[in-house]
């Protein structure tokens, strides 16, 4: 379109600078290739530029499936725009590919006329062979719908890291960042943050460090200098709302809002965990900060981790545990517990495809009856639900704001999309947080443990404190004593009064909001990492004239207050949920409306055009 | 709800709560119970400073019958429970009750992981080798071919030697004790709580209701001085009534029991050391099962080695030593941030 774009540096080959709202792009190749590095890099450079970004990680459960196989396929999406996102995107507009298997995998997700780069050197026969293609796709015409760029990335990375003095192998695997390097070009990227990065990380082996940051370049000048490539994209910056930003995963966003809840009601932050796919990187970035009083015990297993954090909340912690669905069923004993003992505590389940060990690296929601009713007895527990990377931070600090508020333990619902994916995250002032108030009883203070306040909390009166020793456990309490008490009738009361305040936190949260008109054909509700796709489509859907809202829910157990005179201001409400309709059921059997459900468990999220496309379909179908 | 003042020293008493304690008659909770109470005071413990947690079974109300702070958990948890508790809080002296059930069945896990933290917290292991709360089936502990309501032909399990398990997961307090020996039992409990890390104190409970006499050898007066020996630091071991002193030797690697006299001296025998680098000796002493040995009764091993709970906040201590006490404005600034000015939100 135009060549006088800012993408285009000084003494560079002059060439067609197309100018574009935003792009998807993917890396694709082996699951030792660094595939995630290379995007990671790609998003963190993009976002620092000023697009909006939303990424999608897809790797496989082996940690090194057998090289060129078609199981050992690691992706990493990208989308970057100038307009705001809510999701990594359906079709892709760009794959980078770095052997067959890694096309052969991907390539049904490539728009098409989109770009394919591969490496062409590793169309090798073997390696044909290992993705199951019978002919080089790249030497006959099954390739002729896309823009196909042959590369010979890895002789031009040997080539350009062999005075670096790293062994031919080592050498070989900046292969990635010769890509990256490549894709620079293509987008009109600068290459100084990423050099950076080379530097921070490989500071202690300069040759490593020396060959990554030649590959890097190489790449860049490659699109520059062949004439390969006839034109290269450039994406304005997004409009963000004004503030300093950082790019943040679900994982990273819960763990920081775990620390700011405990250094908000300035208590030491107790972090008890078994590691699990993939919660475990919440584990990994707890650890680090020892200096926020944030202390990780790396339990022997779920059981233990969800017990010891019942130990460190009776003793005064703010006490956290962070697992997926498999682990959630160790821990529903001691969840049990939690109730029982009305002890504050955070339970996230990061939540993966199930069930059993199901597809630990897939993401799916179908843990939310688990979360609700997964319990022996009547066991009622707060439940909530983040909607994006960066809400995962909101909730967690919300989930201890509930916690401690009520005395109960909170299960916060994420999920490996959620986990995995990043987007920008505007950092928020210290006056733009909550509060989260403490208060436990003092020597002398009047005490019963089970007295309730207004809230129908019990006090929360900890080892230390002179004078207010109590005992509690699993069996059933006396009301406001808490001795031991086998009586059927306290047992009712009290069966009541733990239901009765689970329900009452609906006073202190948030009612839920009609994204659209108040009233209308159809109703989209939606809950946890749909919320994105949802938006997206309704926006899509109301551009072209269609009568449909959305709303979305953080808050599963209890519903918002409102929820239920929304639901019946619809026509017809459709439920996407990536499980067999669990929410759907609840919704029927809650408000007896004849909501519909739309099912997807493909361990993959939903796209726009999936929701858009039923719909249209709903609407179509007749009110 | 009184608070005693700093002055008047506390009490037995003091230790025990209102609530009424539902052991059956002759249990031998009752005695571990007086035991502990006593001791208690005598370690310089406070009631606000003292929690004690359980999991399931018989042993595991404990709690309720104490003064303290207390955590009735579920089955086989315990120790996982006061590992929380005492990473929260280390200045809490956190207590452990739990059975050969709970703590070698259902919770052996925990068992094994606490013990090999050395988090400093006071396990105290109730054998009865039966299962009594559910009423009469063998358990981990119960000796083969025991006729139990779960195994009426015998039981087929073989049993797991608690002691010697302890060790195996590296313990750095082992010791064994009775419920019918209270003086034994306070020493061993004092022990127990002026060890730093775990310490983990096996004691023979007799259940007199589905397991009667299980561990009669070991208590009653005729037999007792013939299948115990008592185990002391630096001191042969030495066994029998005073008019057929016995004593275990060594033998290559096995031990064998020799009567003492008719040319055995004291000096050819057997000398306990707790402080043993390797734990092999005190292996060795938890082989030793009647009928054919005396029992070792005693601390087997007690060696200094760093706690867990102190190596944490040794850490956190460096940390904020290092890095200073940590702001939201650090946490949240993760050295890649970029600024949207007014402008250019608005542009």
């Amino acid at each position: 379109m135009t060549v006088t774009s800012p993408a285009a540096k000084v003494g560079e080959r002059p060439v067609e600078v197309i100018d574009r709202e935003g792009m998807v792009v993917r890396f694709c190749g082996d699951s030792g290739d660094g595939m995630q590095l290379a995007g990671t890099q790609m998003t963190n450079t993009s976002a620092a530029f000023g697009n909006d970004v939303s990424t999608l990680p897809d790797f496989p459960a082996e940690i090194r499936a057998p090289a060129g196989s078609l199981a050992g396929v690691s992706g990493f999406q990208l989308n970057f725009s100038s307009n705001p996102l809510q999701t990594p995107g359906d079709e892709v507009n760009a794959l980078i590919a770095m052997n067959p298997a890694a096309l052969k995998a991907n390539l049904e997700d490539l728009e098409e006329g989109g770009i394919l780069i591969v490496n062409e050197d590793a169309f090798t026969k073997q390696n044909l062979a290992k993705a199951k293609y019978e002919e080089n796709p790249l030497e006959n015409d099954s390739l002729k719908s896309y823009r196909l760029f042959k590369v010979p990335v890895d002789k031009l990375n040997l080539e350009a890291t062999k005075d670096t003095g790293l062994s031919g192998r080592a050498a070989s695997r900046c292969r990635n960042f010769f890509a990256l390097g490549l894709t620079y070009w293509l987008f009109g990227r600068p290459l100084d943050s990423t050099l950076k990065w080379i530097t921070d990380k490989f500071g202690t082996k300069p040759a490593v460090a020396d060959a990554n940051a030649k590959a890097l370049k190489a790449g860049y000048n490659f699109g520059d200098t062949t004439e390969m490539f006839g034109a290269k994209y450039y994406i304005p910056k997004a409009k963000l709302k004004s503030g300093t930003y950082r790019k943040l995963s679900g994982n990273q966003a819960t763990a920081l809002g775990l620390i700011a809840a405990a250094k908000l009601a300035n208590q030491p932050l107790f972090y008890a965990s078994y590691p699990i796919t993939p919660a475990s990187d919440i584990l990994h970035e707890l650890s680090r900060h020892k200096n926020y009083k944030v202390r990780t015990f790396q339990a022997e297993d779920e059981i233990s981790a969800m017990t010891a954090i019942i130990g460190a909340s009776f003793a005064g912690n703010m006490a956290v545990t962070g697992t997926s669905g498999p682990g959630v069923a160790l821990k529903s004993e001691g969840l049990g517990l939690a109730v029982m003992a009305e002890l504050p505590m955070v339970i996230v389940n990061v939540q993966r495809g199930g069930p059993s060990t199901g597809l630990p690296t897939k993401t799916e929601q179908a843990d939310l009856n688990q979360a609700i009713l997964g319990r022996n007895g009547e066991a009622p527990m707060c439940v909530l639900a983040a909607a994006t990377p960066a809400d995962c931070f909101d909730m967690a600090l919300e989930a201890f704001r509930i916690a401690v508020e009520y005395m109960t333990p909170v299960l916060l619902l994420t999920d490996g999309y959620l986990a995995n994916g990043s987007e920008p995250w505007r950092i928020p002032a210290s006056n733009e947080l909550p509060a989260i108030k403490i208060n436990h009883p003092k020597a002398g203070d009047e005490f019963r443990p089970y007295e309730r306040d207004e809230k129908l909390s019990r006090p929360w009166a900890v080892p230390g404190t002179p004078g207010l020793q109590h005992r509690i456990g699993g069996l059933e309490k006396k009301e406001v004593t808490g001795e031991v008490c086998y009586e059927s009738e306290n047992h009712q009361r009290m069966i009541d009064l733990r239901r009765k305040k689970i329900q009452g936190i609906v006073k202190t949260i948030p009612l839920v909001e009609v994204y659209g008109d108040q009233t209308d054909d159809l109703l989209v509700l939606g809950w946890g990492s749909t919320y994105g796709a949802i938006t997206s489509a309704v926006d899509r859907c109301r551009a072209k004239g269609m009568k449909v809202s959305s709303a979305h829910l953080r808050y599963l157990d209890p519903m918002p207050g409102n929820l239920g005179d929304v639901l019946k201001s619809f026509k017809k409400v459709l439920i996407p949920e990536m499980n067999c309709g669990q929410l759907l059921h609840r919704i029927r059997s809650t408000y007896l409306i004849d909501a519909e459900g739309f099912h997807k468990v493909q361990g993959k999220p939903f796209m726009i055009s999936e929701i858009e496309a039923k719909i249209r379909e709903t609407l179509e179908g007749g009110l | 709800m009184s608070v005693k003042s700093q002055d008047t020293p506390l009490t037995a008493k003091d230790f025990g709560s209102d609530q009424e304690v539902r052991w059956c008659p002759g249990c031998g909770d009752y005695a571990i119970l007086s035991a502990v109470k006593k001791a208690l005071p005598e370690t310089g413990a406070t009631l606000e400073n003292t929690v004690f947690v359980s999991g399931i079974g018989c042993s595991s109300r404990f709690p309720y019958y104490m003064g303290t702070y207390g955590l009735h958990g579920i089955h086989g948890r315990a120790m996982a429970i006061a590992t929380g508790v005492k990473l929260a809080n280390p200045e809490l002296q956190v207590w452990v009750v739990t059975g050969d059930g709970d703590g070698f069945s259902i919770g052996g896990n925990h068992m094994l992981h606490a013990i090999r933290r050395n988090v400093d917290i006071n396990i105290l292991l109730f054998n009865n080798e039966i299962y009594g709360l559910t009423k009469g089936q063998y358990s981990p502990t119960s000796p083969k071919g025991q006729r139990t309501k779960s195994s009426p032909y015998g039981s087929i399990d073989y049993p797991i030697h608690p002691i010697s398990v302890a060790i195996g997961a590296e313990a750095s307090f082992v010791a064994r004790t009775v419920d019918r020996n209270l003086k034994h039992m306070g020493e061993v409990l004092k022990r127990a709580a002026e060890h730093k890390g775990t310490s983990f104190v096996e004691i023979y409970q007799n259940c007199p209701i589905f397991n009667d006499g299980a561990f009669s050898y070991a208590t009653e007066k005729e037999t007792k001085d013939d299948t115990t020996v008592y185990l002391e630091h630096n001191k042969p071991l030495v066994f029998g009534p005073d008019n057929a002193r016995k004593g275990i030797r060594l033998n290559g690697l096995d031990p064998e029991v020799v009567d003492l006299g008719d040319g055995v001296r004291e000096d050819d025998l057997l000398f306990h050391d707790e402080a043993a680098e390797q734990p092999s000796l005190a292996y060795l002493l938890s082989r030793m099962h009647h009928p054919q040995f005396p029992e070792p009764i005693g601390v087997f091993r007690a060696v200094d080695r760093p706690t867990y709970d102190a190596m944490l906040f040794e850490q956190e201590r460096q940390a904020f030593e290092k890095q200073g006490e940590g702001t939201l404005e650090k946490l949240f600034d993760d050295g890649e941030t970029w600024t949207v000015t007014e402008e250019e939100a608005h542009s």
